[in-house]
């Protein structure tokens, strides 16, 4: 009924292998893309943007990044808050130092940076892996707070040791500071977060992914027949990194505009983006947004129902609140341990049979 | 149905803001979270200053006041969400009692022209009104508190603290840095040496730093710390047998949940405040009457009369007046936030002004300008009794050293001033 193949015939592998290969997912995926780049930005208000979909957008691109390198290339990795970290602190010593250049380079630049910290700390991961390299790159995540609290330099010698984003432009639209539009906060985020998308999901389906894949199955086997562990897992932790970092720079410069290492990237950040992959689905595109909205969105309803509509005591509802984010957590992951991706897959399955089921 | 369920989720996001009506204060409070046990006590006092005068006086100028709680838990982007959910319902001035919210919400209320209310805490050089048009910081700093502190040690030991050693115990954040380059420029003047021992928040953590001081034996302990930390510290002191009366906390470690925990041991402990404590005021005759005795006390008023509690009425005491100073500036009572904030800088609250409160002697004389936001600076010692179980009050009102402390104010607002392209007025 909704998932109609029959008319949708493919004559070349070229159209078998794209990433939508049923028609109405496609149309699909270009009718959203329009609403969020043509309608959304125009109907935004400062609420929508700030407190919803700037923040879900930016966890989305962390998730995808930290997705590369747990769920395509089987590293696990506890260190995300601290290269998110280093994505911000990066910016940030980047858009003083340099304050005319366009902040898009800066934030590419920050995910650059971020790339070769998340290189070096990858390095043991040649030699240990699974909880022993959780265990490193947790390292990497109090090292990395501890160093930007520690050394003046990082936060421009400021009193307080707390960073604060300039205003910085794009052809003369506001990108950063506190003069920012709603919709340009948005479509900043947007943009790098639907073009991250766009190649982390055409990396993962060519050779490095199938590499990094091959690696998460079974390292040896993928050793025999020819892919190189070095090249392989550093190239997941510098891809991975990049797109932490990206995520990282526009958390403090677009989002929050002021960070403090120890508050907004400590380790509780590096657990949910963990929490949003393993929700959304490990090795899946589509599930590090699912998982991201899962976990931005769903608190902020569930405030927003609990308080506003139906006028509970904030405390209250700040408690059931957690209480229905954990429970739901657990009733997914019993239900389905490979997270909302699959779960999305297999009500497409079901949708494309019904209602004649085998 | 599906349509339905999405036009319901769409409404409920979308309905973050309450009615437009009267003059709305949100309060962006925390009950949850590491800092909760503290953050509840001031939200309930800062709502029932208001409660109160909407209950005896029909609100301010004839204007109910509204108090819509978010709860942010201390955490920053939580706090970003609350203010954006709050500010389109009017709201006039933000307390969000978070120095990182603070920092973080700077630049986002001079952009929206809304009037950021930061006693004893927040960013210290916001003192000088010339840069930091929108935000207010009195009656006192961290700037002044460590001025105030030292002051205090001079008088306690002849006015020398040559060769003397002084530990700072600070929370690693924003809000704990504050005060390491006061407290430097200070051991240059007077001659101490400053050790800085940093805590990570939320600071349960504290063994190794009070190993130190036990090795170093400094003179005197000062604390910066907030929430479950201040309690662990001043446990950890008492294991180490630190005497007591040489332990001096910053006003947001000096309340009853920090000391009661520890019991006798904590004896003698100090810090400062900048506001009265306890129930002996005429204000709180009317309190009773209004607010509690009918059940209006929010959370049925179980921590009024607390050093927390009483700081949120304080805060609510200032932002009342200011309202009424505006309302008589604009001539109107529905006042706007930028109305508001010629309110703040015309404020004056004089000690015959408290004393009509009905809370004499409560704090400082409060006088802003355009360029001052940041009052006198002036502060007091309280000492815990633990046999009774409250704190007295041991000094005066006593002002902070201004000649160290206004170059260091200069300096830190210009380089904000210069990084944000801000042009100081007045």
């Amino acid at each position: 009924m909704f998932y109609r193949e029959a008319g949708d015939f493919k004559t070349s592998y070229r159209d078998d292998g794209q990433t939508f290969p049923i028609r109405l997912d496609r149309w699909g995926y270009y009718a959203l893309l329009a609403v969020a780049f043509l309608v959304v930005p125009f109907v935004i208000d400062s609420y929508w943007a700030n407190a919803v979909l700037v923040p879900f957008l930016i966890y989305a691109i962390a998730a995808i990044g930290l997705n590369i390198l747990t769920g395509y290339a089987g590293q696990v990795s506890l260190g995300t808050g601290g290269f998110m970290a280093v994505g911000a602190y990066a910016v940030y010593k980047l858009m003083t130092a340099f304050p005319g250049v366009p902040i898009f380079i800066h934030i590419l630049l920050a995910g650059g940076v971020t790339a070769i910290v998340g290189m070096l700390f990858g390095l043991p991961s040649l030699r240990i892996k699974g909880f022993y390299l959780a265990v490193a790159t947790l390292a990497a995540q109090f090292f990395l707070v501890w160093l930007f609290n520690k050394v003046p330099w990082f936060y421009n010698y400021s009193a307080s040791g707390q960073i604060n984003a300039p205003e910085r432009t794009f052809f003369g639209w506001a990108i950063t500071g506190p003069a920012t539009s709603a919709s340009a906060k948005y479509l900043t985020c947007l943009v790098f977060a639907v073009g991250l998308a766009w190649v982390a999901r055409n990396l993962t389906r060519g050779t490095i992914g199938r590499k990094w894949m091959a690696i998460r199955d079974m390292d040896i086997a993928a050793e025999i027949i020819g892919v190189n562990p070095l090249t392989a897992k550093l190239s997941a932790f510098a891809v991975s990194s990049f797109f932490v970092g990206v995520s990282g720079a526009l958390l403090f410069s677009v989002y929050l505009g002021a960070a403090e290492a120890s508050e907004a990237f400590g380790i509780n950040k590096s657990f949910l983006v963990l929490f949003m992959i393993i929700i959304g689905g490990l090795g899946s595109i589509f599930g590090s947004f699912a998982g991201a909205a899962f976990l931005v969105l769903l608190p902020v309803f569930l405030k927003n129902v609990l308080v506003a509509r139906l006028g509970w005591p904030t405390d209250l509802a700040a408690h059931i609140e957690l209480m229905i984010v954990g429970g739901l957590i657990i009733f997914f992951l019993i239900v389905e341990p490979h997270g909302l991706a699959r779960l999305w897959a297999l009500t497409k399955e079901k949708l494309r049979l019904w209602p004649f089921p085998h | 149905m599906r349509l339905r369920l999405a036009s319901v989720a769409l409404g409920a996001i979308m309905a973050a803001a309450p009615a437009m009506a009267d003059l709305v204060v949100p309060n962006l409070s925390y009950r949850t979270g590491p800092y909760g046990a503290s953050g509840t006590q001031y939200a309930d006092g800062f709502n029932d200053y208001f409660t109160l005068l909407n209950e005896r006086d029909g609100g301010i100028g004839g204007e109910m006041v509204q108090t819509p709680e978010c709860e942010t838990a201390y955490n920053t982007e939580k706090g970003v969400e609350c203010y954006e959910a709050t500010k389109g319902s009017g709201a006039l001035v933000y307390n969000p009692l978070s120095t990182g919210i603070t920092y973080q919400l700077i630049p986002k209320v001079s952009a929206d022209k809304i009037p950021l209310y930061t006693p004893g805490y927040g960013r210290t050089s916001a003192k000088n009104g010339k840069v930091f048009e929108w935000v207010f910081n009195a009656p006192a700093n961290y700037w002044d508190g460590a001025s105030v502190v030292v002051k205090y040690l001079l008088d306690q030991n002849g006015g020398d603290l040559n060769g003397k050693k002084i530990a700072l115990v600070y929370h690693n954040s924003a809000y704990g840095k504050e005060p390491i380059r006061t407290l430097q420029e200070l051991s240059k003047k007077h001659g101490f040496t400053l050790s800085e021992l940093p805590i990570d928040p939320p600071g349960q953590e504290q063994k190794s730093q009070w190993l130190q001081i036990r090795r170093d034996k400094p003179d005197y302990v000062v604390m910066w710390g907030w929430g479950v930390m201040n309690q662990t510290a001043i446990q950890e002191a008492a294991n180490i047998r630190f005497p007591m009366e040489n332990f001096i906390g910053i006003w947001w470690a000096g309340s009853e949940i920090d000391v009661l925990p520890v019991g006798e041991a904590a004896n003698g402990y100090k810090s400062l405040t900048f506001n009265g404590v306890g129930m002996d005021y005429p204000l709180y005759d009317d309190m009773k009457k209004f607010v509690i005795e009918p059940g209006k006390a929010s959370q049925g008023g179980q921590f009024v009369g607390s050093a927390l509690y009483s700081r949120g009425m304080y805060a609510a005491v200032v932002i009342a007046e200011a309202i009424r100073k505006a309302q008589e500036l604009a001539g109107t009572s529905a006042i706007s936030a930028e109305q508001l904030r010629d309110g703040f800088e015309a404020l004056d609250i004089t000690p015959e002004r408290l004393t009509e409160i009905g809370l004499p002697d409560f704090g400082p004389e409060l006088k802003m300008s355009c360029e001052n936001h940041g009052g006198s600076g002036m502060a007091r010692l309280q000492q815990w009794d633990a046999a009774a179980k409250k704190w007295s009050l041991i000094t005066e009102f006593t002002e902070p050293d201004q000649d160290i402390l206004n170059p260091l104010i200069a300096e830190d607002s210009e380089a904000y001033a210069k990084e944000a392209g801000i042009t100081p007025r007045c």
